[in-house]
């Protein structure tokens, strides 16, 4: 079982990027369960979202506690919300932001972890790009599947396909193929630094 | 067809397909995207013929569904917490006049304080209204209970609630077997109404009724719940050998077979306790789980038969009687009144229930060092410290915005 935790604010698509997320391991024939911890729901204030996926029915629905992996759509929150608790040393985790982890204060704190698994991806410019909206979930997702290898890019694009139509499936999809492009470049980088 | 859905999504598509007539709803969360999945199914004109009534509460959302149930429609509405006290006078009219009415109720907590989070006070209050109560363990048997609530209705003439775990089933997004129209209709004949209001021949419903006869009207609907006993299991096999699944009937065991101690539960938190006890048996503990997915009427005989052999008994309770204890543990004690017995009041107002609380719980109970009412989780610092306040300053205010004070930033929390 592997277990992913996303968090953000309202108004980012926190929950529908957990959804989609399990929509697009269910096209890959597994197991998912994606499920929000609703807060008050207000836009900006923090939300935390669910996805489960295995390849046996999932029974248990505790939140998740332990995540092998965290989404991060809005950097703000890093320092506000303990939004590392419980992700292991071999976890991985992808953050919304165009600053790199040095900058956001975070980079003694990524040093403990397998640094070609903890990357930042600039999601809300790429949404800005593509669908003229500060929504970053797609592109977090497309960067998802390049980082953890967890889902292919192309069942992230089905199950955004599925959600929306138009113009805004088309700007999603190019969102997510962009981020999936630039994380898998990212961590070509960093395989080529570790290997020289 | 097999889906990635949300089980709100699916408990919506479930109900169109048993082609209700008279569908009235009031908004209220986490009921709210069931009845909004099934008004889009009306309004593209997918679900025909039905009449989608936009009600201006709960009380006439179920008065509207009496109506239409009376005059032989298949009628259906969805609700929860206080949407469904409120409607409370008019949820036993519907039992009282035997109209086999159909409701989802997503189980949520009652205030006060407001909480719109998941727990099963809502559904428990009103356990003796005379209808029949099936509780989902996951969204596949959320969507399959509402074909059988339909047929185990209208069979009996009482009405039924389905009950399903607010947020944590109605907006978790996880796979359904949706079946076909065909199957659907094969399985669900049409409604056959035993009493009708018909302008052809013309008769009266709902008469005052003296002491002359109401024992034996309220009688009969006892014994109709008590025939209930036999048909959910029954209509269970029949659903069995049509979509070969099982779904529904009256109690479902998990590893009881040689299980010492067994834990008894409803709804959605199972799924967590059978993860729980596989790990424990892994262990050596010889422990089991025992679903009761129809509480009313209770099972009382089935779970008698399941449990018999067990040194100890634990029942995780989703609500709880102020002033008394456990609901559940007084049902089972009813049924099983000699064997030791734990009541475990867990989950309220949303209360995360995680698997390592449980397996704490477990150990203590294998050793019957639990007492016999158990809060689980409970924050004994934050009580101290209120009964402190209330024991030092007369004017000490609020206990729930005291409470919140003293836990600072609750967004920050994850579980």
């Amino acid at each position: 079982m592997f277990e992913v935790r996303i968090h953000g604010r309202g108004g980012q698509g926190v929950v529908t990027a957990a959804e989609l997320l399990s929509v697009a391991a269910f096209a890959e024939g597994r197991h998912a369960q994606a499920f929000p911890s609703f807060g008050s729901e207000r836009m900006g204030a923090p939300v935390v979202a669910f996805c489960r996926i295995s390849d046996h029915a999932i029974r248990t629905r505790e939140p998740v506690v332990r995540p092998d992996a965290l989404i991060i759509q809005d950097a703000t929150l890093l320092h506000q919300v303990d939004v590392f608790q419980g992700l292991r040393p071999e976890g991985y985790l992808l953050v919304n932001s165009a600053k790199n982890f040095e900058q956001l204060g975070l980079g003694e704190f990524v040093g403990g972890f397998r640094r070609e698994r903890i990357l930042v991806v600039p999601a809300t410019e790429m949404a800005m790009t593509h669908l003229g909206r500060p929504v970053p979930n797609a592109a977090l997702l497309g960067g998802f599947a390049a980082l953890s290898g967890l889902v292919q890019l192309r069942s992230v694009i089905t199950a955004f396909a599925g959600r929306f139509a138009g113009a805004l499936a088309y700007g999603n999809i190019a969102a997510a193929t962009e981020a999936y492009g630039f994380v898998r470049a990212e961590r070509e980088e960093l395989a080529r630094a570790q290997a020289d | 067809m097999l889906r990635q859905i949300e089980g709100s999504r699916a408990v919506a598509d479930a109900v169109a397909l048993c082609r209700p007539e008279v569908i009235c709803a009031y908004p209220i969360s986490p009921q709210t995207h069931i009845v909004e999945g099934l008004a889009e199914l009306v309004k593209s004109g997918a679900l025909a013929p039905c009449e989608f009534v936009n009600v201006e509460s709960e009380f006439a959302a179920m008065s509207v569904a009496i109506g239409a149930s009376a005059a032989g429609a298949r009628a259906y509405t969805a609700t929860a917490s206080q949407g469904l006290l409120y409607m409370t006078e008019a949820v036993f009219n519907a039992s009282g006049l035997g109209l086999p009415i159909v409701m989802t109720v997503a189980n949520r907590a009652i205030g006060a304080p407001i909480n719109i989070w998941n727990d099963h006070s809502d559904s428990m209050a009103l356990r003796d209204a005379g209808w029949i109560q099936l509780h989902a363990e996951t969204n596949q048997e959320a969507a399959d209970l509402h074909l059988q609530a339909f047929r185990i209705a209208e069979e009996l003439s009482t009405p039924v609630m389905v009950c399903m775990d607010g947020f944590v089933l109605t907006h978790a997004w996880e796979r359904v077997d949706t079946p076909s129209q065909e199957q659907v209709d094969a399985f669900l004949p049409p409604f056959e109404p035993r009493q009708v209001v018909d302008p052809a021949a013309p008769s009266s419903i709902g008469a005052m009724v003296g002491p002359e006869a109401f024992t034996e009207v309220r009688y009969l609907a006892h014994a109709r719940l008590m025939e209930a006993l036999d048909l959910v299991p029954d209509v269970a096999d029949r659903f069995a050998e049509t979509f070969g699944r099982n779904s529904g009937g009256l109690i479902h065991p998990y590893r009881t077979e040689d299980a010492d101690t067994i834990v008894i539960a409803l709804g959605s938190v199972l799924g967590t306790i059978k993860d729980t006890v596989d790990e424990l048996r892994e262990g050596g503990m010889r422990i089991g789980v025992l679903g009761i997915t129809c509480f009313r009427p209770f099972p009382a005989d089935a779970v008698r038969a399941a449990v018999a052999h067990a040194r100890r008994l634990v029942v995780l309770e989703r609500a709880f009687e102020p002033g008394v204890g456990g609901i559940v543990t007084q049902n089972v004690t009813m049924a099983a009144p000699a064997i030791p017995i734990y009541a475990v009041v867990a989950g309220l107002g949303g209360r995360a229930i995680p698997k390592t609380s449980l397996a704490g719980l477990f150990q203590a109970a294998t050793a019957d060092q639990l007492k016999p009412l158990t809060f689980l989780d409970l924050d004994r610092s934050l009580i101290d410290r209120e009964l402190g306040r209330l024991a030092a300053d007369r004017r000490s205010g609020p206990s729930a915005e005291n409470i919140l004070r003293d836990l600072g930033a609750v967004a920050s929390r994850i579980g």
